[in-house]
């Protein structure tokens, strides 16, 4: 039971950092109908903006999320004006794939400016533990959890009870309809934008400082962060709870697999397995639900 | 230098000579021109395909979102040009509008399409006043302020369409085919509300497929073909003509006609214009 504590709490870590980046790319799709694929080259870019604030500039861990965080709404609102807002009204497929574009110019900036991999970004939790009995848990992993947790009912009241909350959802049902109520829809497109900016950065910044399974601050971190799609569509696509709920889901049965594999898997199965099951699931879910938990059903389409 | 048509006998909306195109190629409207004074329902009447709601997004700012351009011709709301503006803008100026097909958020409560129709304001107890006069015109939706808009029954997602409307506390209200889908009974009940906009000062311009009810409100109504005005007149007296009775109110000469000659003539009309 111990084991499976302990992995529980890691696969919630990995979970909440999902559902963070996940998030961002549920706001984005609501409020514009691409799939941003750049989303996960923000969170490499937002991990590795977190450590040259800690290691190079020389600020405290919390210091440096903060600044992290308004420069990944600041990158966020700017791709969108320089790239994406040229390619309104241009077919859908011309316009994931210019998100992709972006998604592939983050690793030669990022090895360009940093080199990859450095060393993980430094925490005031260092490889402390919290020991409950015999479960022992990383305090950056329940830091992760913390700040997920936080961040996330802080979107929510906003989403729920705001002026602004109440456009976005407006905006995200009937653009014309919310552009004849005097809201400014390219506005509410560039606060999805930052939004998606900061939830990246913190996701980013967790999984440089191994809050979830240790994965170290590299270009490669992108490949971890794109597993917040397999959440996405299992939560739905257009559904900001989906995503919460997908991203944890996503996480646990991710590190759970991992984790019980010398016990239980089949003697076929290569070790590593447990990196590609998010993607399995997502294509399960596809198959069999298209819109996934808390989708709309009207999405069927990726 | 002498100033005319600034004082406060300028009309509410004053469109003169406006021409639109779709897509660089398509003309819409050639040269209309049209008058909304304050307190005064204007109806404008037509087939499909006439212009009607093409000079209501011209008016409201959405053409750009169609791929339209106004090519020629002015659009003054109280005396100031509206035309380019952006529609956020117009809003604040004091227009709304009621789209077609009345495009409520469905996914909102009804309490929350009402204050998004307010975004534009920041007069937290002005905004608290129209709520509740809201409210009060449409007790129907008091009761179900909590519902998710989408449940409502067509009838009532209008009432909400236009509560939505009025939350913005608009000078001019243009409305596109209120009664559009709807039972007899609701019918009138729209037509009421329509009266008592007016009533309140607001002027209201009345897009209608359904001419007899709108000239029965209108004081003044519009007839666009082909993307021109070919009549204009009072309600009344365009409810005694002839002509229009025959091409829009389902009956002529002959008394009523079926549906399918009505038709055949609205198509003749449309392209002899």
């Amino acid at each position: 039971m111990t084991k499976f504590f302990q992995l529980l709490a890691s696969g919630l870590a990995l979970g909440a950092i999902y559902a963070l980046v996940c998030l961002g790319f549920v706001v984005i799709y609501r409020a514009t109908g691409v799939i941003n694929f750049a989303q996960a080259g923000l969170v490499v870019l937002g991990a590795f903006m977190v450590y040259n604030a800690t290691f190079t500039w020389g600020l405290s861990f919390w210091l440096a999320l903060l600044v992290g965080m308004l420069f990944g709404a600041a990158l966020g609102i700017i791709i969108e004006r320089l790239v994406l807002r040229q390619m309104v009204r241009q077919p859908l497929h011309a316009i994931l794939l210019v998100t992709v574009g972006v998604l592939l110019l983050v690793e030669p900036i990022v090895t360009t400016i940093w080199r990859s991999p450095q060393p993980s970004i430094d925490t005031p939790f260092e490889l402390d533990k919290l020991e409950i009995g015999d479960v022992r848990i990383l305090q950056i992993s329940i830091a992760a959890i913390v700040i997920a947790a936080i961040v996330l009912a802080a979107f929510f009241l906003f989403f729920r009870y705001t002026k602004y909350g109440v456009a976005m959802r407006a905006t995200a049902v009937d653009q014309e309809a919310a552009l004849m109520q005097g809201i400014n829809v390219n506005g509410i497109i560039a606060l999805s934008w930052a939004i998606a900016g900061v939830v990246a950065v913190l996701g980013g910044a967790m999984l440089g400082a191994n809050a979830g399974p240790k994965t170290g601050l590299g270009v490669g971190i992108g490949i971890i962060a794109l597993k917040a799609l397999p959440a996405m569509v299992l939560g739905g696509l257009d559904s900001p709870g989906g995503a919460v709920v997908g991203g944890l889901v996503i996480g646990v049965a991710e590190v759970l697999a991992g984790g019980y594999y010398a016990e239980f898997a089949p003697a076929w199965l290569k070790p590593g397995f447990h990196q590609v099951l998010p993607w399995i699931v997502m294509l399960v879910v596809l198959l069999v639900r298209p819109y996934g938990l808390f989708g709309t059903k009207k999405v069927q389409r990726l | 230098m002498l100033r005319v048509g600034e004082d406060s006998a300028a009309p509410l909306l004053a469109v003169r000579n406006l021409e639109v195109v779709y897509g660089g190629a398509i003309t819409v409207l050639r040269g209309v021109s049209l008058d909304v004074s304050r307190g005064a329902v204007v109806a404008l009447l037509g087939a499909n395909g006439a212009g009607k709601t093409t000079l209501l997004r011209a008016v409201s700012g959405l053409l750009s979102v169609h791929a339209g351009r106004v090519e020629r011709g002015t659009i003054e709301l109280d005396g100031e040009s509206i035309l380019g503006e952006p529609t956020p803008d117009i809003v604040r100026r004091g227009l709304a509008q009621v789209m077609e097909g009345r495009r409520i958020f469905a996914e909102l409560s009804v309490d929350e399409n009402l204050r998004a129709g307010a975004f534009t304001r920041r007069d937290s107890d002005g905004i608290r006043d129209t709520h509740a006069h809201v409210l009060e015109m449409f007790p129907v939706l008091a009761k179900r302020l909590r519902d998710v808009a989408g449940y409502l029954s067509g009838g009532e997602q209008q009432m909400l369409a236009m509560g939505r409307a009025l939350m913005a506390n608009p000078r001019l209200l243009l409305l596109d085919e209120p009664s559009l889908g709807l039972a007899p009974l609701i019918q009138q009940q729209i037509r009421g509300i329509v009266a008592a906009i007016a009533a309140e000062g607001v002027g209201v311009l009345l897009v209608e497929q359904n001419a007899m009810l709108a000239l029965s409100v209108a004081s003044w109504g519009y007839v666009l073909e082909g993307g021109q005005v070919v009549r204009e007149g009072a309600g009344q007296e365009l409810l005694d003509d002839e002509e229009i009775r025959a091409a829009y109110l389902g009956t002529g000469e002959h008394g009523r006609r079926s549906f399918k000659d009505l038709k055949t003539y609205r198509r003749r009309r449309r392209w002899s214009g």
